[in-house]
């Protein structure tokens, strides 16, 4: 495996002159939402904020899957962890995040078959190696990941594993942004897209967005100099009045997207409502499994309904998530909430804000 | 005792199978008088100077991996241990907890190379003990490595004397071992050749002290990192440190594997690595010492200590920015040594 496709995107030199031509461009003061939580952490990573004029503001938004799973899908994972006949596989960053009660690391040590896995088809794997328990794999994630667990679907459907199941929490970008722009307060100048979920959607995905809220956007990449260029071009739109939806990630990002995932995913899921921890119900922003997929529904085969329950006191996720506050201004930020203690979901993903922001500043 | 057997609970009874394990798999390939004496302890004969002690256990899954094993792992974490005291290591103990049904194959190979590491540092195995657990109560081989080195007189170094103006250097490239255990464990195959660091590094510790250059701190970045190491260095001294992200040598598989898997090196186990902060009058010749040494061929000097933000550690970035290296906090890669 070879890295070098990436270094002439971390030139110094060509970094140096982005931000250059930011400095100069740049008149007022502007708010730019990072939407993805591998951009926040990349960031942070590569000291963006610190090369940046003053006046630029950079939010991190509702784009790390662990953060915005709902507190009940949590208190679900919990539940499955807890039935001795059931072997639960999730990703690792789930394993810490509290739900209401308890975490899936908890329940672990407490004895249960919890078992962190990189892909879901090792999860599959798992449900093959034991036939006589249930194996229940945690989905969550954007376009980015549903496309795989759809085809895992359509796999266990044609092995007819019967003993493995999804707990689907899976959550659509686009949704999700107008549900910001439409929110109350929320005060943004323009979006930095998520480089890696519009692989999958295609630019176009966002014209509907785009063109209902005439928002400064442009898709990214994951390297400096592509998060520079996505800032300058946002600059230069604030500066114009132009608001355009630009590709800056044409090395991987095409206007339709991967018509081939694309078509897995609808061949499984449905678009259904869904929730988003901090946020609320947004409309047409989860995936649920369709009719005749449903054998493979962890929630209807253990008839698991879990009730909402409010958000821990004083857990600022969901402001933080809209771009309302920045984690510094929670006031459980490094006192009762740490990665060693988290309280909410954005300090526990590696890729959540207050993670990013206690780790790196 | 034939390859193809396996261990059984008889081999940690204490009895006649213990003996015969001992006699025939252990004392041959160990090869010390103090051990081939069988009493309860080793006596030894020990130079003028302070002593260094130090203890380790190991309990790294899997056992074997790409450049070594559990068996390498454990002595020369053990002689680097004594060797960042500034000591010359000489005795070390071994103790194994072996779970019950592990090849003989697997121990004998294992305790070959603990016999050959031991034998490339220039320490001896002296003492030791053997357990055995039944299935489910240990995880293949556990060993825990103590060990005794001599402070020469005249040498000084500790975690706290690092100084405003001192040069920071690593004896070669970062996070090799944690990112080989891993993607051993996970099945991560991989086009490349990335294998542990393991490596004694007293030979390389006793040229630095040899060369007459002053030289404040000395440590092996080992759990946690350089990034944690470092971290706690800036805080015992009450220094600040400033590290250049383009002097930081880190393999393209390996700098690779990070960013597939969202690790930052900075914070990955070596196994075979030093840190060495010294005056920055001295840099150059201790850099060049250690790249005389075969462990340190591709040492660099990646950053230096100020008096600006005492405790902590900043990093320039590749494109001018900087950002803090805090110490890990809540995430770390489960046993990878």
């Amino acid at each position: 495996m070879s890295l070098k496709y990436v270094e002439e995107f971390r030139d110094p030199e060509l970094a140096r002159e982005l931000v250059k031509k930011i400095r100069e461009t740049n008149t007022r003061e502007l708010r730019l939402m990072e939407v993805c939580g591998t951009h926040t952490m990349a960031i942070f990573r590569h000291g963006v904020r610190s090369v940046l004029p003053p006046g630029i503001t950079l939010l991190s938004g509702p784009g790390c899957p662990v953060c915005v799973t709902a507190q009940k899908d949590i208190d679900a994972y919990v539940a499955f962890a807890r039935n001795k006949d059931v072997i639960v596989t999730t990703f690792g960053d789930l394993m810490k995040v509290p739900g209401s009660g308890s975490t899936l690391a908890r329940e672990k040590a407490a004895g249960a078959d919890v078992r962190i896995v990189y892909s879901i088809f090792d999860a599959m794997a798992v449900a093959r190696e034991n036939p006589d328990r249930e194996v229940v794999f945690c989905a969550v994630g954007f376009e980015t990941t549903i496309p795989t667990i759809a085809a895992s679907v359509l796999t266990a459907a044609g092995e007819q594993l019967g003993n493995f199941s999804i707990y689907a929490a899976n959550k659509l970008t686009p949704p999700a942004l107008a549900a910001l722009m439409e929110a109350d307060g929320v005060d943004i100048d323009g979006f930095i897209l998520p480089g890696h979920v519009s692989v999958i959607t295609g630019t176009d995905a966002y014209r509907k967005t785009f063109e209902t809220y005439d928002i400064p956007s442009v898709i990214a990449g994951f390297e400096p100099v592509d998060i520079l260029k996505a800032v300058l071009l946002l600059v230069e739109q604030n500066e114009t009045g132009i608001p355009e939806l630009v590709n800056a990630y044409p090395r991987a990002v095409s206007d339709t997207g991967n018509l081939k995932a694309k078509a897995v995913m609808s061949q499984v899921f449905e678009i259904c409502s869904a929730t988003w921890r901090g946020i609320g119900d947004i409309p047409d922003s989860g995936m649920c499994l369709k009719e005749e997929f449903q054998a493979f529904d962890a929630a209807q085969k253990f008839d698991m309904d879990m009730p909402d329950v409010p958000e821990p006191k004083g857990c600022a996720c969901g402001e933080i998530l809209m771009g309302l506050k920045t984690p510094e201004a929670c006031k459980l930020y490094k006192t009762a909430c740490s990665p060693m203690s988290p309280v909410g979901p954005c300090m526990v993903s590696s890729e959540g804000a207050c993670a990013a922001y206690y780790k790196y500043s | 005792m034939a390859d193809n057997d396996t261990i059984l609970l008889d081999h940690g009874s204490g009895g006649k199978v213990s003996h015969a394990m001992f006699s025939d798999l252990i004392l041959p390939l160990f090869d010390s008088p103090e051990l081939a004496r069988q009493d309860d302890g080793a006596v030894l004969d020990v130079p003028k100077g302070r002593l260094a002690f130090s203890t380790d256990s190991y309990v790294v899954d899997p056992i074997f991996f790409p450049g070594g094993n559990i068996g390498d792992l454990a002595v020369n974490g053990t002689v680097n241990d004594i060797s960042m005291c500034g000591a010359v290591p000489l005795y070390i103990s071994v103790g194994l907890i072996i779970e019950e049904g592990l090849p003989v194959r697997d121990l004998k190979t294992i305790l070959e190379t603990m016999a050959g590491a031991a034998k490339k540092a220039g320490v001896r195995i002296v003492t030791g003990d053997t357990k055995v657990v039944p299935r489910g109560k240990a995880d293949k081989i556990f060993i825990n490595t103590s060990g005794v080195g001599v402070i020469p007189d005249g040498v000084d170094v500790s975690g706290d004397k690092a100084v405003a103006g001192d040069q920071i250097i690593v004896s070669g490239t970062i996070a090799d071992h944690g990112i080989t255990v891993l993607s051993e464990r996970e099945g991560l195959k991989f086009d490349s050749d990335v294998k542990t660091d393991s490596a004694p590094l007293n030979h390389m510790v006793k040229a630095i002290l040899d060369s007459g250059c002053r030289v404040h701190v000395l440590r092996d970045p080992t759990r946690g990192g350089l990034g944690t190491t470092l971290n706690e260095i800036a805080a015992q001294s009450g220094v600040g440190i400033r590290l250049y992200e383009e002097k930081l040598p880190v393999r393209g598989p390996v700098q690779g594997t990070c960013e597939l898997l969202g690790f930052d090196p900075l914070y990955i186990a070596n196994e075979g690595k030093l840190i060495a902060i010294v005056p920055e009058s001295d840099a150059d010749k201790v850099l060049a010492t250690i790249r005389g040494d075969e462990f340190g061929k591709e040492a660099v000097i990646v950053g230096e200590v100020t008096d600006r933000e005492p405790g902590r550690v900043i990093l320039e970035t590749l494109i001018g920015g900087t950002r803090v290296v805090d110490m890990l906090a809540g995430e770390q890669l489960p046993r990878i040594c």
